[in-house]
């Protein structure tokens, strides 16, 4: 752990003048909230003397419910974090048995309430669906239990199986644990029917907020090719035309540093067509979609059979996804050509 | 002077021609073992793949016999499929006798069959060979009784060898020398050539393989190809080896090569006679035949902007292959592109792969088609080669389709299952042999058009391999044919119409919707695949929409991934078709025509 600090004091070094002022600081990747509250102070203040933030930044912190005691949310808060995005995951403990988590049900409760107490207005959580095991009925009973705290932000991640993960090593047929093409769509669907209906905004395929301004500002940022710097082990960083990414191991990261190197694993630079394309593949992700200026002409005809299939929408002259139009967002930018 | 010997190597496919033709070649010594390369006559990596020799290769061998006598034995190789039955007919010609090759496992079958009639029409002496003798599985008793049998040839005369293993090829050496005759003709006459072959070279132009039958040629002659009475002065002469060995005097009784600036195989026929321009012969030689197309399909580019070197390609490939003619052709769903015809499915194919394989191109092949002819009402007639013309139903009078003779040998067992397939393929005029015991030879009339789609394969599955196919044009008959459209969400799509038998119809149709909905990816929506005979819907499936295509996460690392991914999507893309809405890949036009049961 010390090794790995050791490695970001450094990097942040490397970094410091890179880009301008941030309105956005976001500890994650993993949950920060296990590391104790010295090294958190010491993390933050290694950010805050060398970086700049706008007075109305928002400071996100990714917690574990299991490390938010009372005391923790009173640190996070002087700290000087003003948002909170929690993995509750659930609120079935058969549920976060299956997926392997460390909390329970109650955990996750007593720690939204810690959070309250401590004085905090912009929580998120963060859960998981479309388990083949869970109902509807179900899934929605969690969900009306998450939306009795009021969150400002959730996200809705439904469950999808990566190779090499842990569930695919698990269950080899992923039929076995997840629904359904059709029976997810539906899931899918009811899922932002329901939250729309209790007044959030479904504002990127997975997010929904409670206000326009509390959509998450760090997430709006992967989507609308807006630069970001990534600091640590496997952080991604963009500057509006390259991209790079940092080393996944530690170790390796943190050597790198020692020997007066950047801790860089990859990196890419974009082509014009490639820019273009990521922007269509991530505007039609959210509720911003995607200028129809940036769209050539070829593509009205593509254009006017998504609007009668009832996936896309013009709405001030962007192509918006609808509620299926998310559905099929990877789908989406594959109709427009070149 | 030497003495000459001119022969070919007929067999059934795999029964071992190449090879034998290999150990000649190796056992004159003419190529040293080390260079040796397996199927040294089959140039083509095509050829070598298939096992199938597509040109008409020469190859004049050096022999001396136990007496000292030196010979030129001229080893003309022909094709081995019945689509080329006229280049074969053309290079028998050229010779005076055959070696009749027939494995000793698998006995005399429909091509031995063809072939030997073929031998005999040009009163050829044939000498069988029994090849494969080191085979557990060979049966050499049951072999000559089947020569005896079957081929009605003296079985004593046969000759045991095994071309892979080298026996008995000395054998057959001393066979060709003492069995063949010389080549009769007098080098007095007027120069009679016959064009057996002819090959392009990028250096030379086209190369024409010959068989003087009388006179002679030397370079400087001008020469005048009897057929278009085109003249040509003459470069020069040869016989191949390896390599083209260069000769002051081609003349009577020789096979070899002559070069005289002919710009591209298609100027040249085969089966047409060369002259001198100055003192020519009264009358080409006889058995000329114009080849004509039998089998049709279209070509395009996969992408629209590689029309151009779609063209390209064409013509280089048509510089060596006479026989594939082409022209424009355009299409609502594909674009610009080619209407084709070959000499019958095997051609197609090759054509299709040397295109796609030597010279690189991305093709989309239509399903191939007859030709049919119609009368109408007013009483003119027309021809239709490419479904998209079909004529206005209500002004046909009659309908005609052309029909093959076809000529299946098979072990009796399979008698049941073949006789079903003939059947249902509209075969009539069925007529049995029994050439020996346990062995039948069943001939049917047969509609090309049915042969063409998917017979060899369904032949080969119901009798497990056994079955052995030959055929020969008849002329064609009176039918009921209709036109049958695909279509894709409601529109039709030309490149995928066809034209069937109005019985088996609605079969067809329910079979192309099928295959379709194979191939046809799904999409965001849903596809109606239909099959329909004027307005009148016959066989539809349906792909589904997919519902759901979008990962749950999307953040700093996925990014790139997701890409990537589309990149590579965009380009699979490239390589299909956008009919309408609907993204047709490449394989889905052929796909149509292909049977249930093969994967």
């Amino acid at each position: 752990m010390d090794g790995w600090f050791d490695g970001l004091k450094r990097e942040v070094l490397y970094q410091k003048d890179l880009l301008g002022r941030f309105d956005s600081l976001y500890l994650g990747g993993g949950t920060p909230t296990f590391l104790n509250t010295k090294m958190l102070e010491q993390v933050m203040a290694s950010l805050l003397d060398h970086f700049h933030l706008t007075p109305d930044a928002e400071i996100t912190i990714e917690a574990n419910p299991c490390d938010i005691t009372r005391r923790k949310a009173d640190a996070l808060k002087a700290l000087g974090f003003n948002r909170i995005n929690l993995g509750v995951q659930s609120f079935n403990d058969n549920v976060l048995k299956f997926l392997g988590r460390r909390h329970s049900s109650e955990n996750a409760e007593n720690a939204v309430g810690h959070l309250r107490s401590a004085g905090f207005k912009n929580i998120g959580l963060d859960l998981i669906y479309g388990l083949k095991a869970q109902s509807m009925k179900e899934w929605i009973v969690i969900l009306k239990k998450a939306l009795s705290f009021q969150p400002e932000h959730l996200s809705c991640y439904q469950l999808t199986l990566e190779k090499g993960t842990v569930f695919d090593r698990r269950s080899r047929q992923k039929n076995m644990i997840t629904l359904p093409e059709k029976t997810a769509a539906a899931h899918f669907l009811a899922t932002s029917s329901f939250l729309e209906n209790k007044g959030y905004i479904h504002y990127e395929v997975s997010n929904f907020a409670r206000d326009e301004r509390l959509e998450s500002r760090h997430n709006l940022k992967y989507w609308s090719h807006t630069p970001y710097l990534g600091l640590g082990p496997s952080a991604h960083s963009f500057d509006g035309k390259k991209r790079w990414w940092n080393i996944r191991s530690v170790k390796k990261y943190r050597s790198a540093l020692n020997e007066g190197r950047l801790p860089i694993e990859g990196r890419e630079t974009l082509t014009k067509e490639q820019r273009h394309l990521e922007s269509l593949a991530l505007g039609f992700r959210t509720r911003r979609g995607v200028d129809l200026e940036s769209l050539d002409a070829t593509s009205e005809k593509a254009l006017v059979m998504l609007q009668k299939q009832g996936l896309l929408k013009i709405i001030n002259g962007r192509a918006v996804p609808t509620r299926r139009g998310y559905l099929l967002a990877d789908h989406l930018p594959l109709c427009f050509s070149p | 002077m030497k003495q000459i010997r001119n022969f070919s190597i007929i067999a059934h496919i795999d029964h071992g021609k190449s090879t034998l033709a290999d150990r000649l070649i190796q056992a004159t010594g003419l190529v040293e073992t080390r260079d040796f390369r397996d199927q040294l006559l089959d140039t083509m990596d095509i050829e070598r793949e298939r096992g199938i020799t597509i040109k008409s290769q020469a190859i004049t061998l050096p022999y001396v016999d136990s007496e000292g006598r030196e010979y030129a034995l001229n080893l003309i190789d022909t094709p081995g499929h019945v689509d080329f039955s006229y280049e074969v007919s053309r290079a028998l010609a050229s010779c005076e006798g055959v070696l009749l090759l027939v494995d000793a496992a698998q006995g005399v079958e429909a091509q031995t069959m063809a072939n030997l009639f073929a031998a005999m029409e040009h009163d050829l002496e044939i000498i069988p060979i029994i090849n494969k003798i080191d085979l557990p599985s060979a049966d050499i008793e049951q072999t000559k009784e089947q020569i005896e049998l079957d081929l009605g040839l003296d079985s004593d005369l046969a000759i045991l060898c095994s071309a892979k293993e080298g026996t008995g090829i000395d054998h057959v050496l001393e066979a060709v020398v003492d069995l063949i005759p010389p080549p009769a003709g007098s080098e007095e006459d007027p120069l009679e050539a016959l064009i057996f072959d002819a090959h392009y070279d990028p250096f030379r132009g086209t190369i024409v393989s010959c068989r003087i039958f009388s006179g002679h040629v030397r370079p400087g002659d001008t020469i005048r190809l009897m057929y278009n009475n085109a003249t040509y002065r003459v470069e020069e002469v040869g016989v191949f080896r390896l390599a083209r060995e260069p000769r002051k005097v081609l003349s009577a009784g020789e096979v070899g090569y002559i070069i005289s600036g002919i710009k591209t195989v298609s100027d040249t026929r085969i089966g047409d006679t060369i002259t001198l321009e100055k003192n020519p012969a009264p009358a080409p030689l006889p058995g000329f035949k114009e080849v004509k197309p039998v089998v049709f399909a279209s070509i395009y580019p996969v992408a629209s902007d590689e029309y151009r070197s779609l063209v390209e390609a064409l013509e280089k490939y048509k510089l060596n292959d006479a026989a594939l003619i082409f022209q424009k052709d355009s299409s609502a769903a594909l674009g610009l592109g080619f209407r084709c015809g070959f000499l019958g499915l095997l051609h197609l194919e090759i054509v299709q792969e040397r295109l796609e394989r030597e010279f690189d191109q991305s093709l989309i092949m239509t399903s191939p088609t007859v030709q049919y002819r119609f009368e109408l009402t007013n009483g003119e007639e027309v021809t239709v080669d490419n479904p998209i013309y079909y004529p206005d139903p209500a002004t046909i009078s009659k309908a005609f389709e052309p029909y093959i003779r076809a000529s299946i040998m098979i072990p009796e067992r399979y008698m049941g299952a073949v006789m079903e397939l003939c059947l249902e393929r509209r075969g009539t005029n069925s007529q049995f042999s029994y050439p020996s015991t346990g062995r039948i030879e069943i001939q049917f009339d047969l509609p090309l058009a049915e042969v063409i789609y998917d017979f060899y394969d369904r032949l080969k599955t119901v009798t497990q391999g056994y079955g052995s196919f030959d055929y020969d044009l008849l002329d064609y008959r009176e039918s009921d044919l209709v036109k049958l459209d695909i279509l894709l969400n409601g529109e039709k799509v030309d490149a995928l119409c066809q034209i069937v038998y109005r019985e088996g119809a609605r079969a067809r149709a329910l079979h192309s919707c099928n295959r379709l909905k194979e191939e046809i990816p799904r999409h965001m929506f849903k596809i109606a695949i239909q099959g329909a005979i004027g307005g009148t819907i016959i066989a539809r499936s349906t792909v589904n929409a997919f519902r759901k295509d979008v990962t749950a996460k999307c953040y700093g690392g996925d990014i790139t991934r997701k890409r990537k991914l589309l990149e590579k999507q965009k380009k699979g893309k490239k390589r299909m078709k956008m009919v309408g809405s609907v993204t047709v890949p490449q394989s889905a036009f052929i796909a149509i025509l292909r049977s249930d049961d093969k994967k």
